[in-house]
C-alpha cells in the first residue's frame, strides 16, 4: 500500500483526472458568467450557415461534474441502476466467454489443419467485415428472446478478433520451436500442449483485450437499439445502454453522463481484470 | 568421479554424407544450394565446417538433422539412412530456440518429459547439467532473462540431457560479443574434452574453427562442396593465446584462408557483387594474420 502511494504513475493519474474534472467544471459553469450577448455574433454566423439560431454547441450546455455527482448519488441508492450494471456485465461476460470458448479452439484448428483452414476460413472472412450491429435486426428476428439476441451480438463482437489473433499468433510461432520439439521426441499432442498453446497465449491475451473493448461498445449499442431486453424485468433489466436511453427520453442530461461514466468505469474494470489475468497466464513476458 | 555415475553411457555416432545435392524451387527457378557433396563426421571427434556466409551450411544441417531430405545422395548415421528428426542428432540453431515460455529448468527437462522418461536418473542428470553449464542460480528464470551466452549454455544442457549420438551446432556463438564468444569457446571445448561425443560445429569464423576443431572442413561457395579437410593436431586443452602464438595454428589458418580466398576469387570472376565484398573482407583479414 505504501509502495503504491509512492508510485509516481499513480499520482500522475490522479492529477490528470483532477485537472480534467476542474476544467470540465469551469467550462460547464461558464454559462453562469458569460453574457448571452457575447454569443450573438456567433449565433448570427451559425444562423447564416443554416443552424438553428438559438442553439450553439458549447461546453456550458453540458452538466457540470458537481451536478453529475448529485445525480449519481441519487441513483446510487436506486436498485434499478445497479440492475443495469449487472445486466450489462452479465451480457458482456456471457458473450465474451462464449467467444473465448468457441473462438480459441476454432482459431487453433484453422491454424493447425490445412483442411479446417480451407473449409472454415473463406466463410469466416466473408462474415467478418459485417459489423456486429448490422446483425441486430436479423438476430432479434432469429433468436427467441431479446436477451439471447443481445448475447449473440456481443459474442460476435469479440469472436472475430479472438479468432484472428489466435490464428495469427499460432502461425507466427517460429518453426525452430517445432523442429526442436520434434527432435527431442515430442508427440503431436505434446507439441500442441507445450509449444502451440503457450506460444499462442500472448496473442490470445491481446485478442481478448481488444475483444473485450468491442464487446462493451456492442452491448451498449445493442441495448439502446433493442429497447433494453424489455422482456425480462421491463425497464429495470435494460442494462447501462438502456439506462442512458431512458435518461435521454426522460430529459435528464446529468443522468446521461452518469450512464456514460458508468460504462467507462465498467470497461476499465473489465480490461484491468483481463490484463491481470493475462499477466498471470504469461509470466515470461513481464520477465524481460 | 561422481560424473561418470550420473552421465549415462552413449556410443557416439558417425554421420556420413555421400553425393548429396539439394535444390530449392520449381523447375525454372530451381536453385542448387548443395552440389554432389561428400564428407564424414567422424565418431567421437569435433568436426568444424567453415564456409562463406550463405554457401549452404545451414541447408546441410537441416539435411543432417532430418528436417529436410536431400534431392540426391544419402545421409546416414552409423550406416542407417536418416529419415526424419530424432533425438540421436540434436541441433543448436543459429538463433536461440529455447522455449520462451519455459524456465531454464523446464527447458532442460523438455526432452525427457516429452518422451515420458522423467525418471529419477533424468532429474539427477538434469541437475548435474544445470550446474555444469553454471546456471544453477538461473534455474527458475525465463530465457528472456538470460544473457546471450547463458541462453547458449542452457541450450547445450537441454540438448545434452537427451544423450544424442551426434551434437550439431549451427553458428551457435554468432552474435555474441567478442569476450563472451571467447569464453564460450573455452567453455565448449572443455565440455567436449570431458565427454568426447561426436560434435559437428558450423561457423564462418576461422579462429573459432582452429581453436575448437579436430578436423576442419573448408567449404566452397554456393552450390557448396568440400574444398579441403584439414586435421588440426594442436594439443588439448588449448589456450586462446595459441591462436596467435602457435605456428601450427597460424599455418592452418593461412591454409584455410587461402582456400576461402580462392573460392571468393572464383565467384568474383563470375561477377558477383557479394563475392567482391567477400574478397575484400578476407584480403583484409589475411593481411592482418
Ligand atoms: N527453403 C529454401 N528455399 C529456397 N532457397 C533456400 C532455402 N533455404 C536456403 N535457401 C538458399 O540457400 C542458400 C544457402 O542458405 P543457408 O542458410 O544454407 O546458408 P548458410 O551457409 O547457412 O549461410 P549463413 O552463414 O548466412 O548462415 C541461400 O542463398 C538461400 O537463399
Ligand atoms: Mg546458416
Amino acid at each position: 500500500m505504501k509502495k503504491m502511494l509512492s508510485n509516481p504513475a499513480l499520482w500522475r493519474g490522479v492529477v490528470s483526472i483532477a485537472v480534467f474534472l476542474v476544467l470540465w467544471e469551469i467550462g460547464a459553469r461558464s454559462k453562469q458568467w458569460m453574457a448571452p450577448e457575447f454569443f450573438a455574433p456567433f449565433k448570427e454566423f451559425l444562423g447564416a450557415m443554416g443552424f438553428k439560431k438559438d442553439y450553439l454547441p458549447w461546453i456550458g450546455a453540458v452538466p457540470a461534474p458537481s451536478a453529475v455527482l448529485d445525480s449519481w448519488t441519487a441513483v446510487f441508492v436506486d436498485a434499478s441502476y445497479w440492475q443495469s450494471w449487472y445486466m450489462s456485465f452479465f451480457r458482456v461476460m456471457s458473450g465474451f466467454i462464449a467467444a473465448m470458448l468457441i473462438g480459441i479452439p476454432f482459431g487453433l484448428s484453422l491454424a493447425m489443419s490445412r483442411v479446417a483452414h480451407g473449409i472454415g476460413f473463406p466463410v469466416f472472412e466473408v462474415l467478418r467485415p459485417i459489423p456486429p450491429l448490422a446483425w441486430v435486426p436479423a438476430s432479434i428476428i432469429f433468436w427467441p428472446t431479446q436477451e439471447t439476441a443481445i448475447a449473440f451480438i456481443t459474442f460476435l463482437g469479440a469472436f472475430y478478433t479472438i479468432v484472428i489473433n489466435v490464428l495469427g499468433g499460432a502461425r507466427s510461432i517460429d518453426v525452430r520451436y517445432f523442429q526442436a520439439a520434434r527432435s527431442m521426441g515430442s508427440s503431436r499432442w505434446d507439441i500442441f500442449r507445450r509449444v502451440i498453446l503457450p506460444g499462442t497465449l500472448p496473442s490470445i491475451v491481446v485478442g481478448s483485450a481488444v475483444g473485450m473493448g468491442i464487446t462493451w461498445e456492442v452491448v451498449v449499442a445493442a441495448e439502446m437499439i433493442s429497447g433494453g431486453g424489455s422482456q425480462i424485468g421491463g425497464t429495470r433489466g435494460g442494462g447501462l445502454g438502456f439506462f442512458i436511453w431512458l435518461s435521454y427520453v426522460g430529459g435528464s442530461y446529468e443522468q446521461i453522463v452518469v450512464g456514460m461514466i458508468s460504462i467507462g468505469i465498467a470497461g476499465f474494470v473489465s480490461s484491468e481484470l483481463l490484463r491481470w489475468g493475462g499477466r498471470y497466464a504469461t509470466p515470461w513476458l513481464k520477465a524481460r | 568421479m561422481a560424473e561418470s555415475k550420473i552421465t549415462p553411457k552413449v556410443i557416439p555416432g558417425e554421420l556420413a554424407v555421400q553425393g548429396v545435392s539439394k535444390s530449392y524451387g520449381a523447375i525454372h527457378f530451381r536453385k542448387e544450394v548443395v552440389h554432389d557433396c561428400s564428407f564424414t563426421i567422424e565418431r567421437a571427434k569435433l568436426t568444424v565446417m567453415v564456409g562463406p556466409s550463405g554457401c549452404g551450411k545451414s541447408t546441410l544441417i537441416r539435411l543432417l538433422a532430418g528436417f529436410e531430405q536431400p534431392s540426391a545422395g544419402t545421409v546416414t548415421l552409423d550406416g542407417a539412412p536418416i529419415t526424419g528428426p530424432d533425438r540421436d542428432r540434436l541441433v543448436l540453431f543459429q538463433e536461440t530456440a529455447l522455449f520462451p515460455w519455459m524456465t531454464t529448468w523446464d527447458n532442460i527437462l523438455y526432452g525427457p518429459r516429452a518422451r515420458g522418461q522423467l525418471t529419477k536418473e533424468a532429474l539427477e542428470f538434469g541437475e548435474f547439467l544445470l550446474v555444469k553449464v553454471g546456471l544453477q542460480d538461473f534455474r527458475d528464470k525465463y530465457p528472456g532473462q538470460l544473457s546471450g551466452g547463458m541462453q547458449r549454455r542452457a541450450e547445450l544442457a537441454r540438448a545434452m540431457i537427451n544423450n544424442p549420438k551426434v551434437m550439431i551446432l549451427d553458428e551457435p556463438f554468432r552474435g555474441l560479443d567478442a569476450m563472451t564468444k571467447e569464453l564460450m569457446w573455452e567453455y565448449y571445448s572443455r565440455l567436449y574434452e570431458e565427454n568426447r561425443r561426436t560434435n559437428f560445429f558450423v561457423t564462418t569464423d576461422i579462429d573459432e574453427a582452429v581453436f575448437l576443431a579436430d578436423r576442419v572442413l573448408v567449404m566452397s561457395n554456393i552450390p557448396t562442396q568440400v574444398r579441403a579437410v584439414i586435421d588440426v593436431d594442436l594439443p588439448r586443452p588449448r589456450k586462446l593465446s595459441d591462436l596467435v602464438e602457435s605456428d601450427r595454428a597460424n599455418d592452418i589458418k593461412k591454409q584455410a584462408l587461402s582456400i576461402l580466398h580462392a573460392e571468393a576469387m572464383r565467384s568474383f570472376s563470375r561477377g558477383s557483387k557479394a563475392a567482391a565484398d567477400f574478397v575484400e573482407a578476407y584480403l583484409k583479414r589475411a593481411s592482418r594474420a
